[in-house]
């Protein structure tokens, strides 16, 4: 009895052990000659070299005989940090909208959470389905260039946005550079309370690299304009309580202060809370910064913020979908002074690789949101 | 009763029936269902997509799935024994933290590597000593340790990132193994399944975890040393799971501190799905195997079709509930027939006797 239930035991493992080596024979045999996990497809034609060549799965191979011309039928993964992020979805729709208007498709596909892990299935996917383009906001800087080398040497073509890889031989769509967010907000903030008195920055930690060169750059604008003092700095470390305390010693220590910008969305927000609440300041102070437009809806709505500022995603979508579509076709390279156009957003060319990122596009100067257009952002 | 604890082990419920009935089990066994399962897996795979059934599916698939699956094997010997390990992948995270941190500040490579192994079995000893040693419940103490090891892993690297490991390691994350399409962890995998197989289902330890599982009481007076092979699985599971820690950093080609965040449920979900029973006393390798083999595959199906991740979260949450709703269902089934058989055969003899039996049957 024993000896026979581990016979039935064994003959189990054998069946498995058969069906994962069947498994690997019949995927053996089926897939062609390509030696690296690249381009293993039964059913495309000739399988060459050419990584352009092997256009869409869906047949529309266009002649692409127009040199200059984006091709027809390409297919770019759009690959977010994760699929329900509303920011991301914005902006994929941006590309999908790109794509739309050059007769391509996109498809979007991450996971859930916000690891590489989770994104590299979706980079896998891609290679398998014979994308021509992956549009991927990183998760992680590094730990996604294995399997994304993988996909370049599948001849599929890679753009970065929202956040950087540093993989090697891929596009990099910034979304504002730093010194455009510096000196636009000082700018926004003189328009309104015309070009005098004085002013305070309600920024993040103290050690946050992006806001201080932010900072450094208002300052460098600032000298701009004479009339307008910077008197304080105040740091709420993107927690709403510490912002709501610093912000309230910042009035009572500056009763006169005429403006105050805040480069980030947790400050900002707190702050509009702050004034909606206590509106006899709105007399004489002016609140502007880099705001999620879903957050300063309704003080857009009563007055309490004129006008804010942060990159729009869905340009931004769309701006990298046309730049994929661009190097898919063979008609824009990553070097240095390489020109492309992108549809409504007009004419873009690749910058110098710098330290920190390789070749990369800006999209321009930041959107302005104010009572006019934050009707039409969700995010 | 210590012939019959010897056979314990999958389907030995059918210790005394003749043969016919023996092969209708056989059919109803979970393996049995898994590899109809796996099957309907490839033919769904294949019709959706024709890029399923490639060698590339086969390689990525590995690539995906094969750390869950090394972890998984550990895994399994523990809840046959009847208790959980829940800190798998904290500890890999410890592990790959720990790693970076050695080879950042220029350990030899090699040598990391066993710094690392034995950390994991410290950090597995640890898990041992309070389960079997202060008879703590092993889901409390690993919940416990799965949040040490995390907090640890923080500290040791920090939002440091680690990368420049040697190409000729960190390959394992896009090269197969020479003339195969297997990835490395894969074979890795099918190795150490193959030596887990031997060791549960043909040897005397194999047999004392199962009737560890079945019966620990009745283990410990036939003479089986309970708390020194419980001891020893969660030391085994801490080294495996920290050599895991390894592999998961070659093949991402980084070290951070949040390796392998949230991967416990994953590789709980492979071994509970492989039929390994939750309170303990069941299961097999093979059925483990089947269930990476269909938990990889459907994963890969459903990626290359496009079905969005919330979606495959949900698919693979039912599997999960049908994988411990069916076999209750069935031992409920038999217990119902067990009662029926009883109370037929208890009116057949006396009237009073009977009415004993078929209230019995009622509780």
């Amino acid at each position: 009895m024993r000896d026979s239930n581990r016979r039935r035991r064994w003959g189990l493992g054998a069946v498995a052990a058969v069906s994962v080596l069947s498994l690997t024979a019949s995927a053996c045999g089926s897939s062609s000659k390509s030696t690296t996990a690249a381009t293993a497809a039964p059913t495309a034609s000739p399988t060459t070299a050419t990584p352009s060549a092997a256009t869409a799965p869906s047949g529309t191979t266009a002649p692409a005989s127009t040199g200059g011309a984006i091709k027809k039928g390409l297919v770019v993964y759009f690959i977010p940090k994760d699929t329900t992020n509303p920011y991301e979805v914005i902006a994929d729709n941006g590309g999908k909208a790109a794509l739309t208007a050059l007769g391509g498709k996109v498809v979007v596909s991450s996971g859930t959470e916000d690891t590489a892990a989770a994104q590299i299935p979706s980079i896998q996917a891609a290679i398998q389905a014979h994308a021509n383009a992956i549009v991927i906001a990183g998760n992680d800087p590094s730990a996604l260039c294995p399997t994304i080398s993988q996909a370049e040497s599948a001849g599929i073509k890679i753009v970065s946005f929202d956040s950087d890889i540093t993989c090697p031989d891929h596009l990099f769509i910034n979304q504002a550079n730093t010194e455009q967010i510096g000196t636009s907000e000082v700018d926004l903030l003189a328009k309104e309370i015309g070009d005098k008195g004085q002013i305070a920055i309600l920024s993040a930690a103290a050690t946050a690299t992006n806001q201080n060169a932010w900072i450094g750059y208002m300052k460098q604008e600032l000298k701009k304009y004479p009339g307008m003092k910077l008197v304080s700095t105040v740091y709420g470390n993107d927690d709403p309580a510490t912002s709501l305390t610093v912000l309230q010693g910042l009035l009572s220590a500056h009763p006169d202060l005429r403006g105050i910008i805040s480069p980030t969305t947790v400050g900002i927000s707190t702050a509009a809370q702050y004034l909606d609440t206590h509106k006899s300041l709105l007399s004489h102070l002016t609140l502007t910064g880099l705001g999620l437009p879903s957050q300063m809806k309704p003080y857009i709505a009563d007055g309490t913020v004129k006008a804010f500022e942060l990159w729009n995603p869905s340009n931004l979508g769309y701006l990298a979908g046309y730049a994929a579509a661009a190097l898919a076709s063979g008609t824009l390279s990553l070097s240095t002074g390489a020109k492309f156009t992108a549809g409504k957003l007009g004419s873009y060319t690749v910058l110098a690789a710098a330290a920190g990122t390789g070749p990369s596009v800006v999209l321009g100067p930041p959107t302005v949101f104010t009572k006019a257009n934050i009707a039409q952002f969700n995010f | 009763m210590l012939p019959d604890l010897a056979t314990a082990g999958p389907g030995s419920t059918a210790t005394t029936v003749e043969g016919r009935v023996v092969s209708w089990r056989a059919l109803l066994r979970w393996e049995t269902a898994l590899v109809l399962v796996f099957g309907a897996t490839l033919i769904y795979g294949s019709s959706k997509s024709t890029e399923f059934l490639t060698t590339t599916t086969v390689f990525y698939t590995g690539i995906n799935i094969g750390q869950i699956a090394i972890m998984a094997l550990p895994l399994s010997l523990i809840v046959i024994t009847g208790e959980i390990d829940l800190s798998v992948a904290a500890m890999l995270g410890m592990a790959c933290s720990l790693f970076g941190y050695l080879f950042e500040h220029g350990v030899e490579i090699y040598l990391a590597g066993v710094i690392v192994l034995l950390m994991g079995a410290a950090g597995g000893a640890l898990n041992g000593f309070l389960v079997t040693r202060l008879g703590l419940p092993s889901i409390a103490v690993t919940i416990g340790t799965l949040t040490m090891f995390r907090g640890i892993a923080e500290i040791i690297l920090g939002s440091n990132e680690v990368s420049g490991f040697p190409a000729s390691l960190t390959k394992i994350g896009v090269q197969p193994i020479p003339g195969t399409k297997l990835s490395w962890t894969f074979g890795i995998f099918i190795v150490l399944a193959i030596v887990y197989a031997v060791v549960l289902h043909a040897t005397p330890v194999g047999r004392s975890i199962f009737a560890i599982g079945l019966q620990e009481e009745a283990a410990f007076f036939s003479g089986i040393r309970v708390k020194r092979i419980k001891f020893t699985l969660f030391l085994l599971s801490g080294v495996v799971c920290a050599f895991v820690g390894i592999l998961y950093t070659f093949q991402n080609a980084t070290a951070r501190y949040d390796a392998g965040n949230g991967l416990e449920l994953n590789v709980v979900a492979v071994v509970l799905f492989g039929g390994i029973s939750i309170f303990g006393g069941r299961g097999s390798i093979a059925g483990v195997v089947l269930s990476v083999l269909v938990v990889g595959s459907f994963d890969e199906a459903l990626t290359l079709i496009n079905v969005s991740a919330q979606k495959q979260n949900i698919v693979f949450g039912v599997l999960l509930l049908i994988s411990v709703l069916l076999p209750n269902a069935a031992d409920s089934i038999n217990r119902i027939r067990g009662r029926a058989r009883r109370g037929r055969s208890a009116t057949a003899s006396t009237s009073s006797t009977g009415r004993i039996q078929l209230q019995e049957g009622k509780q």
